[in-house]
């Protein structure tokens, strides 16, 4: 479930990367995406807390993680 | 925050100012040993609370023995002094006094410099004195800049006509009450009444102190020697359970800040901050005649959750029809993030954000970001070039429609 101003989408082709998700986990400061076995798990009740630092971005393969503002 | 008359005095015996024999204590039952301590005369019995009014109130008491003393503590421990619980008693001789002065140091505001209050007429209301006596009371400004000297105390003894011997023996407790005011951040240094007594010397009756909350961190070991724990809060009234519930909200979450939050009786919720812009804003809302139903100071960029949580808070309070969402211009929060926390808090409150926030004007950092979230949500909202003050009467002007 996205959050109510922002969704953060992870393409499903990295999304079951371990190393990715562990990149992930480390570089958002406010702890959207949790590094798990199975792959990276957003952290939904932490989406809203978003600060666009876009940090995420250059984690992944360009364009395989998409920062989604639901108030544009 | 206020000091209890014996940390007061614990200050100023620190810093060799004249006080008579003291004791303090916790139960009647100390008060024969106290009297017997002080010598077995006359003994004068105060209880400490963080409120003017005891002797109105029955919390000062004297008494001639030592039944008589354990009698009065008896009397005084469970009387409540403007709602405010005795914390101990301090026990002291009784003395012979034969006139009574007034000094106080404060922050005059608009000279923007302390002042030192002085009077020759103490030991009653000094505004009154001022008043009937104004030839009595002697105000003097001096600066926190150019090192202070001992003159300037005795400026301020002479200008109420102290001459002689009594000018050289207050001049140097002023003094030392105005190095003690600067050295320790008070908002507050009073000593009334300053009495002279039938053998001439001059002695501390009655001491009051505030010290600036926000010094609390650089007097962290006065604190600790005066026995003044970091969960005091030593505001004029206890907390109420809104204000704790402020106080969790704050400690929650490291980031920002979204607290202070002090409680009234109003209609409009105010999330407010910047700078001093709180009061600022707070003082506007009451100038438009609005009705403030909470003061708060937000600001240091707290996080969305933070400022959702203030505001679920602000709109539980009974009575609290809408909010009023206002900062000076901010550089270092996010205009943005305190949007989606105040809209996402009215929406976790099950209420509608274009209803319910009066006014949005938190001009600064992101704003082009937080303007888009506030006109998706149809908050009205303005930018810099609409005052605080005039934001704060739009608001006020909401809740009269």
């Amino acid at each position: 479930m996205p959050g109510t101003f922002i969704d953060v989408r992870v393409d499903a082709s990295v999304a079951r990367d371990p190393e990715i998700a562990k990149k992930l986990e480390e570089i958002c400061p406010v702890s959207i995406f949790a590094a798990e076995p199975s792959g990276v798990r957003i952290v939904e009740e932490n989406l809203d807390e978003c600060v666009l630092c876009d940090l995420c971005l250059p984690a992944a393969p360009a364009g395989k993680i998409q920062i989604v503002k639901l108030y544009e | 925050m206020r000091f209890y008359e014996y940390e007061a005095k614990a200050l100023f015996r620190r810093h060799g100012l004249p006080l008579g024999k003291s004791q303090l204590i916790e139960g009647p039952e100390q008060a024969r040993t106290a009297f017997s301590a002080l010598g077995g005369g006359p003994v004068v019995l105060k209880s400490q609370v963080l409120s003017g009014g005891r002797m109105k109130a029955g919390a000062v008491r004297f008494a001639d023995d030592a039944a008589a003393a354990e009698a009065a503590a008896a009397a005084i421990f469970p009387i409540r002094v403007n709602d405010q619980a005795c914390r101990s008693i301090l026990v002291e001789e009784k003395t012979q006094v034969e006139k009574e002065y007034f000094v106080a140091i404060t922050w005059d505001g608009r000279a923007k410099r302390p002042v030192c209050v002085f009077s020759d007429m103490g030991g009653i209301d000094i505004e009154e004195v001022a008043l009937s006596h104004p030839e009595h009371v002697s105000k003097t400004h001096f600066s926190t800049i150019v090192p202070l000297m001992p003159h300037v105390a005795k400026q301020a003894v002479a200008a109420t006509g102290v001459t002689g011997s009594d000018l050289n023996k207050l001049a140097p407790i002023v003094f030392e009450l105005m190095k003690i005011f600067l050295a320790y951040d008070l908002t507050l240094a009073e000593i009334n009444p300053l009495a002279k007594l039938a053998d001439g010397r001059f002695i501390v009756l009655d001491g009051h102190i505030d010290l600036e909350a926000e010094a609390r961190g650089q007097h962290k070991k006065l604190l600790a020697d005066l026995g003044i724990g970091d969960d005091e809060t030593r505001q004029a009234r206890p907390p109420t359970a809104f204000e704790l519930a402020g106080v969790r909200v704050n400690s929650a979450d490291h980031r920002g800040v979204a607290g202070n939050v002090v409680e009234f009786d109003g209609n409009l919720g105010l999330v407010i901050g910047a700078g001093g812009g709180s009061l600022t804003l707070f003082d506007a809302v009451r100038k438009h005649g609005g009705q403030p139903a909470n003061y708060c100071e937000i600001g240091g960029n707290p996080s969305m959750s933070k400022a959702k949580e203030l505001t679920k808070l602000i709109l539980s309070k009974p009575g609290v029809e809408k909010i009023a969402v206002m900062m000076n211009v901010v550089s270092n929060t996010r205009v943005d993030i305190v949007a989606r926390g105040v809209i996402k808090g009215c929406l976790e409150a099950g209420k509608d954000p274009a209803e319910t926030i009066a006014i949005f004007r938190i001009p600064g950092a992101w704003e082009e970001e937080g303007f888009k979230i506030l006109k998706k949500y149809g908050v009205d909202f303005c930018d810099r070039s609409v005052s605080m003050y005039d934001a704060a009467g739009r608001a006020v002007a909401k809740l009269r429609k």
